[in-house]
């Protein structure tokens, strides 16, 4: 047994020097050196200031943006660091609601959301994704139905044609790659830049 | 369902099994010593590393030294990663000054990552720093995986080799499996996933302004690396606490399709090494075969119901299938098969939550692993997961017939199905034993987080996920209590290391049989009758032993959801 403790200690440590060290410090050198766009979040700069990561969504709350999904992510309550409060899209702190399908709370939050839309667009049915809670918290994207559906909002708040904001949404749908993986999708941050240089 | 969400479902299928006979033949070549073409660059630092910790190459070890060596090797790593936890607020690459993780959390963390589960009761980006996240949590990704491939690879040498005490040396075999295998695919499959988006730095973590004015802080670190091997590996365990649903961990479709594959081709390559070492690779496609049918079967009980999605939901005037809980960019589709993908493998990484699937498509996940992973399995831990199956299924088979059992040209006899027994029973002992005390004790309770059958399920799915070594879970439990983080990492340990001992002991008695050549009354077991009898028996094992269970949680949950009952909401 003592004959196999040296190896034991010994490999243990050496392969934490390869795998822990070597490994992933090679890799961060190489990925900053020719990929440094990607390595470093892949941030979005606006008139000299970061505004954001094409991976990351935002939260979205004006009238005049196109909104993302309901986040369930949450941080430290500013007066009680022991509690923790709601912040949607905190990206310190990635998280899933965790609600289950039988879970009367799901339902009450569901139905309550749907209200709301259905005030902002009666004219088409509630797209599920605007109702139902992203698994990262994080999601950048919503589906095509779901930005078509915001369309009178966002045109009415900016006053603009909705045929031109409904065009501009056309612009931003990122199909199935190759055709046939995934889904189709809408970066809701991509479009909304779109939409500040539209009514620049 | 749709005919796209199949066309992806299919493919992944192919690429599998196109990938599995290319694996197989080049692991092969490196765990019998032969050269391959990586050989000029590693075998140099394989001496230097033999040479340091003092092994002899050309000694061979019988199962108990292999078992020995084993355990000493995983407990000198459990040391180590619950030493770097306690201390990382006094050790470098901190930039967020986390402080040190309590005990309890660092004791189940050290057990979860040693033993390939990756279970996380802590969320990455605020809990664990740089350096626990490489040298700690990156290398149990690499050395978990390498110990499961050589237990693999030495049960295999013990169907293989007749009339000998030793089954390998498990210096060699570990050494081999990271430097050969581990190492050089997840440098390929960092930089991938370095060009799809995935972050790779050790700068601080960014602030930056939104559109609307407010302040967003991103998360980032050396991500890349550690999702390679986290995939690779079946390890699993997020860099975030999204884990791959966290859009730095998993950008688009193409490092989600990447994922997938990376979860599931080493250890349908090793399938394929059993088949050559064996002498007849038909024997490694038929177990093959037998995984890809429960696979199969799982995969669309899953997606059928999470397309069809939530009844309760489609009341309200919602179309559509399941998408609380999931991503816009995977969909449902993507989603259901990542699920059945990570914990038919011992992976646990995830891409949507499994807390808020539909109560049968989270069923599958559930029955996956309480299996015990077979189906493809952890990398190395399904394979001989599968063969301890194997030689219960031959032993039921001989039954019937009345004569001694033989698998691969080696007679089945009382102590093999003694040990394959113990080891098939210590998985329910865990994943039931525990969940019936943690229901029935207010500590276990008040950790549930949602109310009436599905809580039993977030206490099942736990305690399930430990024991199997997977790590997913149903997230809405608070894991991160003392009675929690202690019974959840007593369950993984035995998972893990009581399935090995009797699996290593198999080997060492199999090893030292002679190899008693095929007759006309030898039972094929590289045809379709073999993989029907077998995938039955496991289905038969795992029904008897978790039906009820499954009755209490996942099944009475579906019957209640159909007839439009919900729970909690004060009435």
């Amino acid at each position: 047994m003592l004959k196999e403790l040296r190896p034991a200690v010994v490999l243990a440590l050496l392969l934490t020097a390869v795998t822990g060290l070597a490994y992933p410090l090679a890799m961060t050198g190489i990925a900053q050196a020719v990929m440094p766009k990607q390595a470093n979040g892949s941030l979005i700069e606006r008139n000299g200031q970061l505004v954001g990561s094409a991976l990351i969504g935002q939260s979205f709350t004006s009238e005049r943006y196109f909104h993302g999904r309901p986040s369930a992510t949450t941080a430290a309550d500013p007066a009680d660091p022991s509690k923790s409060v709601p912040a949607p899209y905190n990206a310190a702190n990635s998280a899933g609601a965790n609600v289950g399908p039988t879970n009367q709370a799901l339902l009450d939050r569901v139905q309550a959301d749907m209200e709301r839309l259905k005030q902002e667009n009666p004219s088409a049915p509630v797209p599920i994704d605007l109702v139902t809670t992203t698994a990262s918290g994080l999601d950048p994207d919503i589906s095509p139905e779901a930005a078509l559906f915001q369309v009178p909002r966002v045109a009415r708040a900016r006053g603009l044609p909705e045929d031109r904001v409904r065009q501009l949404v056309a612009q931003h749908v990122d199909g199935r790659l190759f055709g046939f993986m995934g889904e189709a999708r809408v970066n809701v941050l991509a479009l909304n830049l779109a939409l500040d240089d539209l009514s620049r | 369902m749709t005919l796209n969400g199949w066309i992806q479902i299919l493919v992944f299928c192919a690429v599998i099994i196109a990938l599995a006979k290319p694996l197989g033949w080049y692991m092969t070549r490196t765990f019998n010593g032969e050269w391959t073409f990586l050989s000029p660059l590693l075998r140099p630092v394989e001496r230097v590393l033999y040479r340091l910790s003092g092994v002899d190459e050309h000694r061979e070890q019988n199962w108990l030294s292999y078992a020995v060596a084993l355990l000493l090797f995983n407990a000198a790593g459990f040391v180590i990663l619950y030493g770097l936890q306690r201390f990382q607020g006094s050790l470098p690459l901190n930039p967020t000054a986390m402080s040190a993780v309590a005990p309890d959390l660092a004791f189940n963390t050290a057990a979860s990552f040693v033993t390939n589960t990756n279970w996380q009761n802590y969320s990455g980006e605020t809990a664990m720093s740089y350096l626990v996240q490489m040298a700690g949590l990156t290398v149990q990704n690499f050395v978990s995986a390498a110990t499961g491939i050589a237990i693999a690879v030495a049960v295999i040498r013990g169907f293989a080799r007749a009339s000998t005490k030793t089954i390998g040396n498990f210096w060699l075999d570990l050494t081999r499996s990271t430097l050969y295998v581990l190492l050089p695919l997840s440098i390929v499959l960092t930089l991938f996933y370095v060009f799809c988006g995935v972050p790779q730095t050790l700068g601080p973590s960014i602030d930056v302004t939104t559109l609307e004015g407010a302040k967003q802080t991103l998360s980032i670190g050396p991500v890349a690396s550690q999702l390679a091997i986290k995939m690779l590996g079946t390890n699993g365990g997020g860099f975030f606490n999204a884990n791959s649903a966290h859009p730095f961990e998993n950008p688009d479709a193409l490092s989600n399709f990447v994922q997938m594959v990376s979860i599931f081709a080493l250890g349908a390559g090793l399938t394929n090494v059993f088949g050559r070492m064996v002498g007849d690779e038909r024997q490694g496609w038929a177990i093959f075969a037998a995984m890809g049918t429960l696979f199969l079967i799982g995969v669309a009980v899953t997606y059928w119901s999470e397309a069809a999605g939530n009844p309760l939901l489609a009341n309200l005037g919602l179309d559509g299938g399941n998408m609380e809980g999931k991503e816009i960019r995977f969909g449902i589709a993507l989603s259901s098969l990542f699920a059945v993908v990570t914990t038919a493998a011992s992976c646990g990484a995830v891409i949507a939550m499994h807390d808020a699937f539909t109560p049968l498509g989270g069923m599958i996940p559930l029955i996956n692993m309480q299996l015990g992973e077979i189906i493809i399995g952890g990398v190395g831990a399904g394979l001989y997961g599968m063969l301890i199956f194997a030689v219960i299924a031959i032993f039921v088979a001989g039954l019937m017939v009345g004569r001694t059992p033989e698998y691969v040209g080696k007679k089945i006899e009382a102590k093999e199905v003694k040990m394959a027994v113990l080891a098939v029973l210590c998985l329910p002992l865990a994943m039931l034993g525990f969940t019936a005390i943690a229901v029935v004790l207010p500590t276990g309770l008040s950790s549930i987080a949602n109310p009436g059958p599905h809580g039993f399920t977030e206490v099942l799915y736990a305690y399930t996920s430990g024991a199997a070594n997977n790590g997913s879970a149903f997230g809405g439990l608070s894991g991160n209590t003392l009675w929690y983080n202690l019974t959840l990492g007593i369950a993984m340990l035995m998972g893990r290391f009581m399935v090995i001992v009797p699996a290593l002991a198999i080997a060492g008695s199999l090893a030292a049989k002679k190899i008693v050549p095929a007759s006309l009354g030898t039972f094929p077991t590289n045809g379709g009758l073999f993989v029907g009898l077998l995938v039955g028996v496991i289905i038969i094992v795992g029904g008897l032993t978790f039906f009820p269970s499954l009755a209490l949680g996942p099944i009475v949950e579906h019957l209640a959801m159909i007839a439009g009952q919900t729970f909690g909401g004060g009435g």
